[in-house]
């Protein structure tokens, strides 16, 4: 991973290569600037162009919030935001799932993806520290049925039971699967 | 403090006991929220189709609220000011933010480059905790949180830190022209203000698709357009072009975002086996609907990393595709002055007021769209205190 391109690429030098070619070589090259036309904007009016631009990365900004926690941050920027959320950092296996997804570019599914991964991991976490701390699951709260029974209680129930029937068909076949074993 | 939290997909626990939260910035501010709102966009994480949306987390980007207190930096807002807060957490002096690109800010979201700042919205939205509490940190708090103008109602208030803006946005990425026929995929809170505004931009003809009846009913009589459900088509886009002549629509807006239903081979690629971020049923019939060298304009969410939609045909038809989050502030102005001459009250949309206490309940209604629901308001108990 070491040699690739990227990683081998002198950084922040985008404005001094631009500014170099506007100085010497667009004057040699035939037709430069001719056509440009401010007004072939497909942004405006979302966007008021004023060439800032150009200024890259080189803007004014806010100090930095104290990171007194773990963030990650897409390694599509060169560090953390001078500001960010501070809710939940990563935590337990799924924090070192998230690390790792960090390690790729946003333009990866294996970025996503492992992300994804990550949020059904982190899911179970929270079942389990559930149970240490003596919350037990309460779907009819949790999951809406409440509001279903109280609006939609029809088709509630016949989902409901649709589901059970189901799992009884499903757990007697597993019975005779065993049985014949 | 109570505070909505999340456990996973569909599973929505209120918390009694979160800590507060604390200026952690000296541009933060502490705000008491008064009104909240759950949008379609919460919608996503509730489904679980954001990556990176951490058990734990407090959603919630559409709110109002007192200033508690305010960091040693801030220079604006006073405590005691009643604000509402817009959706885009920006800084006001990136080149995107310098530029009125409040919903793409730079500083703001370490996590995704490709996505701005967000209140509750997951860490790919930044990880801030948000609005379906009784307190939240506020940073930046001299760049977007606005005081309620006097006389705006609380209810108006609210809905300007998004749907009113991401409406009005909607409609003007169309480019809508005098005498266009405008198509909305969408009869949702954002659909239905992109409706509305069409006419704002000259529309001769604002046509509203959903399969939710209720929905299409409110969109005649709020956003005075012609309503059909897709239910009783048997193919939505040959609806639209025989209904524009054979030439198709002048602007499609595709306000629905990957959780869209209507085809069972996107379901099954998107919300089944996840080899696409939801569906994208809305934009493939936006992108099919519009005439050539039209516009479709996108303010449905989609997430990463990717969706299907035929690229093929917009190349071939020469279509522009302008979409972005909106950005709520550099629309405020206008859109105040709208709300205060009465030329829309954009509050008419919100059908329940639901206690905080009952945030779960609030999530599947809206999910399921039980009880006629088109937009439900959180309050919380702290509301009126002091
Ligand atoms: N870009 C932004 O800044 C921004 C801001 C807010 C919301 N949004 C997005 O806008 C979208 C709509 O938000 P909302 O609050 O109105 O959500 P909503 O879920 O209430 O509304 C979506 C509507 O689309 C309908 N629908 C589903 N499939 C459809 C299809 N194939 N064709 C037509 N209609 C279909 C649904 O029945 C529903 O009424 C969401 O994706 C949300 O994330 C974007
Ligand atoms: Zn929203
Ligand atoms: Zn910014």
């Amino acid at each position: 991973m070491q040699n690739e391109l990227e990683n081998t690429i002198a950084e922040f030098q985008d404005r001094i290569i631009a500014d170099r070619n506007l100085d010497t070589r667009t004057k040699d090259i035939p037709g430069w600037g001719m056509d440009a036309d401010p007004e072939n904007d497909p942004t405006y009016p979302m966007k008021h162009w004023n060439g800032a631009d150009h200024e890259r990365l080189n803007y004014e900004k806010a100090p930095q919030q104290p990171i007194d926690m773990e963030v990650l941050h897409s390694v599509e920027r060169p560090g953390i935001t001078r500001v960010f959320g501070n809710s939940t950092p990563p935590s337990g296996l799924s924090g070192a799932v998230r690390r790792y997804a960090y390690q790729f570019s946003e333009a990866t599914a294996t970025h996503w993806m492992t992300l994804i991964l990550a949020d059904r991991i982190n899911v179970i976490e929270g079942k389990l520290s559930d149970l240490t701390h003596g919350i037990l699951p309460n779907p009819w709260i949790e999951r809406g049925w409440r509001a279903e029974w109280k609006h939609n209680r029809p088709a509630f129930i016949s989902k409901a039971a649709t589901t059970a029937l189901l799992i009884t068909a499903g757990l007697l076949l597993l019975k005779k699967k065993n049985k014949r074993k | 403090m109570l505070a909505m939290n999340f456990r996973g997909p569909r599973q929505i626990r209120l918390d009694r006991n979160k800590p507060e939260p604390e200026i952690k910035h000296p541009y933060d501010a502490i705000v008491r929220v008064t009104r909240s709102l759950i949008c379609g966009s919460d919608l996503h994480l509730y489904h679980g189709r954001v990556p990176d949306t951490r058990v734990g987390m407090t959603f919630g980007h559409e709110f109002t609220g007192v200033v508690e207190a305010v960091g040693s930096g801030v220079q604006k807002l006073n405590v005691g000011d009643h604000v509402l807060v817009p959706f885009n957490v920006a800084c006001g002096s990136c080149p995107h933010c310098k530029q009125e690109l409040y919903g793409n800010c730079n500083e703001s979201n370490p996590q995704a480059t490709a996505v701005g700042g967000f209140f509750g919205y997951a860490h790919t939205g930044g990880g801030y905790d948000g609005g379906q509490a009784e307190y939240v940190r506020v940073p930046y708090a001299d760049v977007s949180p606005t005081k309620i103008p006097e006389g705006m109602d609380l209810e108006n208030a609210v809905l300007l830190t998004d749907v009113v803006p991401t409406g009005y946005q909607a409609a003007e990425q169309g480019g809508i022209q005098k005498g266009d026929t405008v198509v909305v995929f969408g009869a949702g809170p954002v659909g239905l203000m992109a409706a509305r505004f069409a006419w704002f931009f000259g529309a001769a003809r604002v046509i509203v698709i959903d399969h939710v009846d209720y929905r299409l009913e409110f969109a005649r009589k709020f956003a005075f357009a012609e309503a059909y459900n897709y239910r009783d088509m048997k193919d939505p886009v040959l609806f639209v072009k025989k209904a524009t002549d054979y030439f198709g629509a002048d602007v499609c807006i595709d306000a629905v975002g990957c959780d869209a239903s209507g085809s069972l081979l996107q379901d099954i690629t998107g919300k089944g086996l996840l080899l696409q971020a939801g569906s994208a049923t809305a934009l493939h019939w936006a992108i099919n609907s519009v005439k050539k060298g039209g516009i479709v304009s996108i303010i449905g969410v989609y997430g990463p990393p990717w969706n299907l939609a035929p690229i093929g045909s917009l190349m071939n038809k020469g279509i522009t595709i302008r979409a972005n989050q909106a950005s709520v502030k550099r629309l405020l102005p206008k859109l105040i002055d709208h709300i205060m001459s009465g030329r829309i009250n954009p509050k008419e949309m919100i059908t329940h007021r639901i206690p905080l206490e009952d945030v779960s309940d609030a999530y599947r209604m809206f999910s399921s769209k039980l009880d006629h629901i088109i937009k439900p308001l959180l309050i919380p108990p702290r509301a009126h205190a002091a």
